[in-house]
């Protein structure tokens, strides 16, 4: 096996008439691991993986998927990758057969292989008895199941996924993470796009993150959320007199505190549980009541705020007009 | 590169032969075809609707609409056929955009195949989607008395002016269908043009009667020279009155180059269109 990475991105830039989408994105994706892209919408994140699934023409840069170039090699990079998109982009109108039927023979396959390998898929993606059936009438979660099969039906080596779980239901969810456990453990590479940091930390063994085209920051989830900063202890007391009394007592247990008298909250950045029930024992001991205690773990949005001083929401409001996807809406182009 | 070996090594991975356009379009075309069995109420528009037409041009005003040396039933069925074949571009407008809008094209795309398969494959299930209306319309037809009198050779010649108008039309469609992301945006602007196109000529009621302006619009329409030409090769009206504009002193000729004509002007723009929309 060569230690040549399985997807690269090489200074992407992407620029559309008045923006530019991605502003000189690089990262390599080692063989057999998962790449999470954890971005707000409009980040960019979508039009990377267009770039490197040769659905978009770079601006500049360029990438290699499997070892060949997306814009001089298009064709060998799609005979290499799978691409499950945003919306799942399986055809409502054909059974699940004839999909896995229609994308095995447009990819290449001998058409002796199809019938056996999409068997196997709609066994292995609990879709064998729905195979017959036309997909219009599926669930989202099935829907979403029969996107990633077809995508699959040619083996390919390399697989994007564009948000692959969002609107599913938190079952569905979970069921399509460990297909994608399953697939990592036979070797197939992902390159997966979430807004979720839960996602990324599931599957992914590293995470960049995606802020107006540009990446802000990149590790392990592990180091990126030490780096977004730890959870914090929320108290809420009853009785605002109380709040220096609670103030002080917190500030014996941790250093970082910071008090909103309006709310009669006091809020203090935690190392973890410990600092919790300490805080929660030495309030017990003091007799001052509450009405609320908990302990908050940073979210996608704490990561952001953190990384960019500003929050997801904001990058969306920004850059919604950014998104190439956000111009759908106009009748005419 | 040399090889088509799988330089990251992994599972066994199957043969991959890319497909020949040929092949691609093929399969693309199979595919249109299921969404018309799946979903025959997509054929309304080429069979019940203009047997609906037939019926009531031939019964309702036709009563009313004077032919000159010819049976006004017969003067109609080329005129229905060729409504017909101008709302091919429709069909594949719809269809496109349909694609377009739920990313089957971004999928096709993503696959080892020529990117013009998907735009060969939607035309040619196209044209067969109007072939099945044009072949109703002349069952219809002959139920009403319309017949093909002027000998087989002249009868297949005005089918081929026809597919060939059907085949310019479909540059117009792919460029529509590039051009607006709704299938309801398409319909709008496709009734808005199309209506006019095929009522502005001599498809339901000859020319001669018109107002002198329309009347030259009407003989100019391309519409009109391929009705004319249908209904001359066919034997089912008059030639053109002596006043007419040239175009329908020769239609056959007018038929052939104004196919070409609209390919020529629309087969850019619909290329180009279509690669902006798919964000080449």
């Amino acid at each position: 096996m060569s230690p040549q990475p399985a997807v690269e991105a090489i200074d992407l830039v992407k620029q559309f008439e008045d923006n530019t989408a991605v502003d000189g994105v690089s990262f390599e994706v080692p063989q057999g691991t998962v790449l999470g892209m954890l971005g707000p919408n409009g980040a960019g994140k979508t039009t990377t993986v267009r770039m490197l699934t040769t659905l978009s023409r770079p601006t500049s840069g360029t990438g290699r998927v499997a070892g060949f170039d997306v814009v001089k090699e298009p064709d060998m990079v799609r005979r290499n990758m799978g691409l499950t998109g945003q919306a799942a982009t399986v055809d409502e109108l054909l059974t699940a057969r004839e999909n896995l039927r229609l994308i095995g023979r447009l990819s290449g396959m001998p058409k002796g292989e199809i019938g056996p390998k999409g068997d196997a898929l709609l066994e292995r993606f609990s879709l064998t008895d729905a195979g017959d059936r036309v997909v219009k009438h599926y669930s989202g979660g099935m829907r979403r199941r029969l996107d990633l099969a077809v995508s699959l039906i040619a083996n390919p080596p390399v697989l994007f996924l564009d948000e692959p779980t969002t609107g599913l239901d938190p079952h569905s969810r979970n069921e399509l993470w460990e297909v994608l456990r399953g697939l990592v453990r036979d070797g197939t590479t992902l390159v997966l796009t979430t807004q979720y940091l839960a996602e990324a930390d599931e599957l992914a063994d590293d995470i960049i993150v995606i802020d107006k085209g540009k990446i802000i920051a990149s590790g392990t989830p592990t180091q990126l959320k030490a780096q977004a900063g730890s959870a914090s202890v929320v108290l809420t007391v009853t009785d605002r007199a109380d709040l220096s009394a609670a103030e002080a007592l917190v500030r014996r247990c941790v250093h970082d505190v910071y008090v909103e008298p309006e709310a009669r909250r006091v809020t203090a950045k935690a190392g973890g549980l410990t600092d919790m029930t300490s805080i929660a024992d030495a309030l017990a001991q003091s007799g001052i009541a509450i009405d609320d205690l908990g302990l908050m773990r940073p979210s996608l949005d704490d990561v952001f705020l953190s990384l960019t001083g500003h929050r997801a929401e904001e990058a969306l409001d920004d850059s919604e007009a950014a998104d190439p996807d956000a111009e759908k809406e106009g009748a005419l182009r | 590169m040399t090889t088509t070996a799988d330089p990251v090594a992994g599972n066994a991975r199957p043969q991959i032969h890319p497909l020949s356009l040929a092949a691609s379009s093929g399969a693309v075309v199979r595919r249109n075809l299921i969404h018309i069995k799946r979903m025959p109420e997509l054929l309304l528009d080429v069979t019940i609707q203009p047997v609906m037409f037939v019926l009531l041009f031939a019964f309702v005003f036709g009563g009313s609409i004077a032919v000159e040396g010819s049976n006004y039933r017969e003067f109609l069925v080329p005129g229905i056929m060729v409504q017909t074949i101008v709302f091919a571009s429709f069909i594949v407008a719809i269809g496109l955009t349909n694609d377009l809008d739920k990313g089957i094209v971004d999928r096709l795309k993503s696959l080892p195949i020529s990117r013009a398969s998907i735009l060969v494959g939607r035309s040619i299930s196209s044209l067969i989607h109007s072939s099945i209306g044009i072949a109703v319309m002349a069952l219809t037809g002959l139920l009403i008395g319309w017949r093909v009198r002027n000998g087989f050779i002249d009868g297949v010649f005005a089918f081929g002016l026809i597919l060939l108008f059907g085949f310019a039309m479909i540059w117009v469609g792919i460029w529509v269908g590039s051009l607006f992301s709704s299938v309801e945006a398409v319909q709008g602007f496709m009734f808005t043009v199309m209506f006019p196109l095929t009522f502005l000529a001599n498809t339901f009621a000859p020319t001669e009667n018109m107002p002198s302006v329309l009347r030259t619009i009407a003989e100019w329409n391309p519409v009109s020279a391929l009705a004319q030409a249908c209904r001359e090769l066919w034997g089912n009206g008059p030639p053109a009155a002596a006043d007419a504009a040239f175009p329908l002193h020769h239609p056959e000729l007018f038929s052939i180059g104004w196919s070409l004509l609209i390919t020529a002007a629309f087969a850019p723009l619909a290329v180009a269109a279509f690669r902006r929309r798919s964000r080449d």
